[in-house]
């Protein structure tokens, strides 16, 4: 384990809770991951964003010890992945981005049943399976089988189903995946509170509002690789700028833009202009070019996303 | 690997006890059938065409096909056990992936599936075991073995079930092992008639690779109370086969779901 275990902030010493550093992982000839180096640290709100098929899941599966990696290295909880699953795995909270809750049971016993997993005493998990009952709202639903849940409450059995062990750690692979904005609203609201509570929380999402919404630090995926990586608003201040000015595509606006010496990009049926002054660049596109309409507005990390992964849409 | 293979944890009773909580949940539909199905043949059988059949080597015919039936019943329960239920389980619910996230490793699921098919295999054994008390159709006190016997009968079987389900690209190809092996096996592994009436080759294969035949033996001579050396060939077979197929399923298993 070459990467550096440990961080000097503000005079604390903050211990990186997972550091990959040239990991890949490859099925067959497709490389799923490639030589990506990343570093979570303790009590933040770690993101991966990407579109389908950046190599999202199988970087969490890796780190879930699921899946043995092809190259590189990777430790959690300063363990190496392949020498300590068992370790790792006890203080790991999984919440996969297929619902693998088991339909056999109620929802009572779906928290019993893998608390037995963990090999925690009966009285124990009966103790904390009513917290966490409560902490998912799912109380009156205990009686209830599996199929019977709606998908926000699927969602939320398995949050608790990972609280079970009491881990140091939370693994969410797209944690929203499928929700109405009610549902993904009480599940970013359980994740805040457990951020709050000093959890590191590692996640995966195609939402860009959710991770611009949760994460201190976050890592755009496209490929199999990490394209940047950052705190949102840093990230949206690097890459695209605080604002963007649009105006409707026209050929006359793009000549005028080009004479102006404005640095621009088109998408589709846009010119967009970062910037950080909206105003001034509004004003000149409106006296100058012409155009028919012209909207300033704050960048959001979704520019920075489109800019860097493109406007094609993947499956 | 190696020795690994082997080591089974207390981990593997966790997922043992998870099948015993969903078996339980569901007990009445899972008690029935080792009732009726027993009782059907013995009446169909032992004493429908039994009034037709002489002894079979001085045996009563109904005696001689009570071991093959309880036989028969072990290798129904761990073989369906360990195929379509286990590979509902590992394909469509999914709950192989959510315990492999817990500290519970691939190899430990494996073992306490098969444990768990031969805990089916040993319940419907003491479910059937008094149904042929009651007929008489079995020695008393050396029946009782085959209750523990049924376990190890039953780990041979969910074992060489383990391997079909590892390799299996879908449920319905789960038929072929169905039809193919466990449907001959019920017929020519000295269940319904002795082996020795067959010709001396088809005798060997069955005592070569019908593991019914080797199950069929030590039954039959713990329900007539009639023990040979060839007792221990029997069991001798079942030991080294079931840890082949044992070590073979984990093996298979870890290649399809560790990827
Ligand atoms: N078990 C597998 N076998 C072969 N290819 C896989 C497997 N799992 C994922 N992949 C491929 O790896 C790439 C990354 O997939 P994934 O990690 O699921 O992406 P994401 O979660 O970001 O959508 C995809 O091209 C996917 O098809
Ligand atoms: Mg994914």
């Amino acid at each position: 384990m070459e990467a550096r275990p440990y961080y000097f902030t503000g005079g604390a010493c903050i211990s990186a809770i997972i550091s990959a550093d040239r990991l890949e992982k490859r099925f067959g000839t497709l490389v799923a991951v490639d030589r990506i180096g990343f570093e979570v640290r303790k009590g933040e709100v770690f993101g991966f964003l990407g579109p389908n098929g950046a190599g999202k899941t199988t970087t969490m599966k890796m780190i879930q010890c699921i899946s043995p990696r092809t190259g590189g290295s990777l430790a959690v909880f300063g363990m190496d992945v392949d020498a300590h699953p068992r370790e790792i795995k006890r203080q790991l909270g999984v919440v996969p981005q297929e619902n693998n809750l088991d339909p056999d049971f109620t929802v009572y016993r779906n928290l019993l049943v893998y608390s037995r997993y963990f090999g925690i005493p009966r009285a124990e998990a009966d103790a904390r399976i009513e917290e966490l009952l409560e902490f998912v709202q799912l109380q009156e639903k205990r009686d209830v089988m599996i199929d019977k849940l709606s998908g926000g409450m699927k969602r939320r059995l398995i949050l608790a189903r990972a609280l079970v062990n009491m881990p140091e750690m939370l693994v969410l692979d797209e944690p929203t995946i499928g929700l109405d904005p009610q549902a993904r609203h009480i599940i970013w609201e359980k994740l805040k509170s457990l951020q709050a509570l000093g959890k590191t929380i590692v996640l995966t999402t195609h939402y860009l509002d959710e991770a611009a919404r949760l994460c201190d630090r976050l890592v755009i995926m496209d490929n199999a690789k990490i394209l940047v990586e950052g705190n949102p608003q840093d990230l949206i201040l690097e890459h695209v700028g605080a604002d963007i000015v649009e105006a409707e595509y026209a050929p006359d606006v793009v000549a005028c833009l080009q004479d102006m010496d404005m640095p621009f990009e088109t998408f589709g049926d846009m010119v967009q202009v970062f910037t950080d002054s909206p105003h001034e660049v509004a004003r000149t596109l409106l006296e100058t070019c012409d155009p028919k309409r012209v909207l300033a507005r704050p960048a959001t990390l979704e520019d920075v996303f489109l800019k860097l992964t493109g406007r094609t849409l993947r499956e | 690997m190696g020795l690994r293979l082997f080591f089974i944890t207390g981990y593997a009773w966790k997922v043992w006890r998870r099948n015993l909580d969903a078996f339980l949940k569901t007990y009445r539909v899972n008690f029935l059938p080792p009732f009726i199905e027993p009782l059907l043949y013995l009446l169909a059988l032992g004493f429908g065409l039994g009034t037709y059949i002489e002894a079979v080597d001085g045996i009563p015919y109904v005696r001689f096909i009570a071991p093959a039936l309880i036989s028969i019943s072990v290798m129904f329960s761990a073989f369906y056990e360990c195929t379509y239920s286990s590979f509902v389980r590992m394909y469509y619910q999914k709950t192989f992936d959510a315990i492999i996230a817990t500290p519970i490793s691939i190899e430990e699921v494996i073992a306490g599936e098969i444990l768990w098919g031969a805990t089916r295999s040993l319940i419907y054994a003491s479910l059937m075991l008094p149904v042929l008390i009651a007929f008489g159709v079995v020695d008393l006190p050396a029946s009782l073995l085959v209750i523990p016997f049924a376990f190890l009968a039953g780990l041979l079987f969910a074992s060489i079930a383990m391997c079909f389900t590892a390799i299996t690209p879908s449920i319905d190809a789960l038929n072929y092992p169905s039809y193919l092996f466990i449907t001959p096996m019920f017929l020519f592994s000295g269940t319904f008639f002795p082996l020795t009436i067959l010709p001396l080759p088809i005798q060997y294969l069955a005592l070569g690779f019908l593991p019914l035949t080797h199950v069929v033996g030590v039954n039959r001579s713990i329900t007539l109370t009639q023990f040979s050396p060839m007792i221990y060939v029997h069991l001798g077979w079942i030991a080294v086969v079931t840890a082949i197929f044992f070590a073979i399923a984990i093996r298979l298993m870890r290649r399809r779901l560790i990827v």
